[in-house]
């Protein structure tokens, strides 16, 4: 795997080839933040510090992470806090790289979280295809625990913990806070409805707060360093170094780790080294992974934080920036996509599980040369029927990039039906289908 | 007998882990999964007994997560990746090479039972496309050659 390290808080470690070992990481200066949180600052000051570094989750909403602990009740009786390790985005591709090469920054954030809410038994759901990441982050449990980090009374300051790691099993909707709840309790992956919040009704039945993995990673550094200085990096309420993932047609793909609010189109053409093919230019760029709206060329000028990119009509989401060159169908592409989230639908709610199943075969036809003029409005459509009226944001993540991709690239969508089929099925890569 | 003692022992630290034994279901799915290579009826029926649910309860589990496989696998399960950035970098050629090479759709076990073939989902490893999983290792940046060679080394 590939990483730019042009600016390196989250990525420091990365270029030791040992850099998932506890020694590495104490060497690296690793494990100051932890004792500073458990002996110098009470678990309000912790949550005080992050709220006021304006750190954002990095999972794709952008909710304030310090603010999210603040919603957990005070006092005494079980509390959960869950690290998300079930990155499955498509496009997303930074949180396995910490998991493998960091996996101890990770565990220092997860275990003064769990301080900061008030949790004794931490849990970490990881993606159930990450088995080399299981692996390596079990062997750090493992390390922390030997060293006094995970356990009864840490460090001497009489705060146990215990983390368990949690295996899923291949579901993209258990990203979902409420439904890797519901499949942390050994059930189907389905999304609960909101309110109650897991701050009041989580796990089991507790307040419970859930993390994603990035969101954690910054933890430690804003302990050790303070919010001021968090706050100084990236832009105003768009605070902190941000892990970019870049697939696609670019020369270098990667996780580029820069400040929020760095220039898509510096990202593209500069860190991921321009376009893959010379006689090939930008056509699409999907700034923050799958589920949100496309950009076209003309529209990269475009800083990459929260507030900038939902300015322009998209989301940063989990910052899985897909690069498209001129050779991509745009019905083919958001083929892809759909069958993705069809597949993917918990099934509960009915304009999901029925609209993404449309969704597909309103595009295949259209790929098939059978479209009609009037499937152009009917994806559009059914995307106002959806957007909105699910239990989770799954239906959201399809309606968002379908209304964008058929807007934005309308004349490409008509011409199918004009054309009878894929104007550039005849110049594309073979297999097509 | 499945599971074997290694599995049961484990089976009974993964229940420790957890404030309701409801919780380690999907552990102890994986764990016997590991060892017959996929979930047999009578798995669902000792799971359900295991962590005290209706029998009903794990069948819908199992069906519910794609990881879980009602079907023996070829020893090599090969899970190729097929979503966008995937595609961009040329999954489909990789999965129509192996559909000829092995003589096997989607979902198919060569009849010597080396090879077993499905498409999945994004795999978290999109700058290495395209990419497939074999039983638990990535290989990422796949061509026809490295997959050729790939192929040949496994028996």
């Amino acid at each position: 795997m590939t990483d730019g390290r042009s600016q390196t808080l989250l990525l420091k470690n990365l270029h030791r080839s040992d850099s998932a070992t506890l020694e590495a990481y104490l060497q690296g200066g690793g494990y100051r933040a932890l004792p500073r949180a458990l002996k110098e600052m009470t678990p309000e000051q912790v949550v005080e510090e992050v709220k006021a570094s304006g750190l954002r989750g990095r999972g794709g909403a952008g909710f304030p992470t310090g603010m999210k602990w603040g919603f957990m009740p005070k006092g005494p009786g079980p509390k959960y806090l869950v690290l998300n390790a079930d990155e499955s985005e498509p496009g997303t591709f930074k949180d396995r790289l910490l998991l493998e090469r960091d996996p101890h920054l990770v565990l220092e954030g997860f275990l003064i979280g769990c301080y900061a809410v008030g949790c004794h038994h931490g849990f970490i759901y990881i993606r159930g295809e990450f088995v080399r990441p299981y692996q390596i982050l079990l062997q750090a449990v493992q390390e922390a625990r030997a060293a006094g980090y995970v356990g009864k009374n840490l460090l001497g300051s009489g705060y146990d913990l215990e983390i368990t790691i949690y295996r899923g099993a291949g579901a993209y909707i258990c990203g979902e806070e409420t439904a890797l709840l519901e499949s942390l309790e050994g059930k189907l992956g389905h999304p609960r409805l909101k309110p109650p919040f897991p701050a009041q009704v989580g796990l089991y039945g507790k307040p419970t707060s859930v993390n994603n993995v990035e969101t954690i990673a910054n933890v430690p550094m804003i302990v050790e360093m303070g919010a001021n200085w968090y706050g100084n990096i990236g832009r105003p309420k768009n605070t902190g170094p941000k892990l970019f993932c870049l697939s696609g047609h670019v020369r270098k793909p990667g996780v580029y780790e820069l400040p929020l609010g760095i220039p898509l189109r510096e990202l593209i053409y500069q860190h991921a080294g321009g376009m893959l093919r010379e006689d090939r230019p930008l056509k699409a760029v999907v700034p923050g992974g799958s589920s949100v709206p496309v950009l076209r060329a003309d529209q990269i000028d475009v800083l990459m934080d929260f507030d900038s990119l939902a300015a322009a009509g998209t989301l940063l989401g989990s910052a899985g920036v897909i690069v498209m060159d001129d050779s991509v169908c745009m019905v083919d592409a958001l083929l892809n996509l759909a069958r993705f989230y069809a597949h993917e639908s918990c099934g509960q709610c009915t304009p999901c599980r029925e609209g993404t199943g449309w969704y597909v075969q309103i595009l295949e036809r259209l790929e098939r040369g059978e479209g009609k003029k009037s499937d152009l409005d009917l994806l559009l459509d059914l995307s106002d029927r959806i957007q909105g009226n699910t239990i989770c944001p799954l239906g959201d993540a399809v309606a968002m990039p379908v209304r964008s991709y058929v807007t934005q690239f309308r004349e490409e969508f008509e011409e199918h039906v004009a054309a009878k089929g894929c104007p550039l099925a005849a110049a594309a890569a073979p297999g097509r289908a | 007998m499945i599971p074997g003692k290694e599995t049961e022992s484990r089976i009974e630290t993964a229940l420790l882990e957890y404030p309701r034994p409801q919780s380690a279901l999907l552990a102890v799915l994986h764990l016997i999964q590991a060892e017959r290579g996929y979930i047999a009826d009578e798995d669902i029926e000792y799971a359900a007994k295991r962590v005290d649910v209706p029998v009903a309860h794990v069948a819908g589990v199992v069906s519910f997560y794609t990881m879980f496989r009602r079907q023996p696998p070829g020893r090599h399960h090969l899970q190729v990746c097929r979503t966008l950035s995937c595609q961009l970098r040329g999954c489909r050629e990789i999965i129509n090479h192996l559909r000829k090479r092995l003589g096997i759709a989607e979902g198919g076990v060569t009849s010597d039972g080396r090879f077993s073939l499905v498409t999945v989902e994004c795999l978290g490893s999109c700058d290495t496309a395209p990419m497939m999983q074999v039983n638990d290792d990535y290989h990422e940046g796949l061509t026809i050659e490295r997959l050729d060679a790939l192929l040949d080394s496994m028996k």
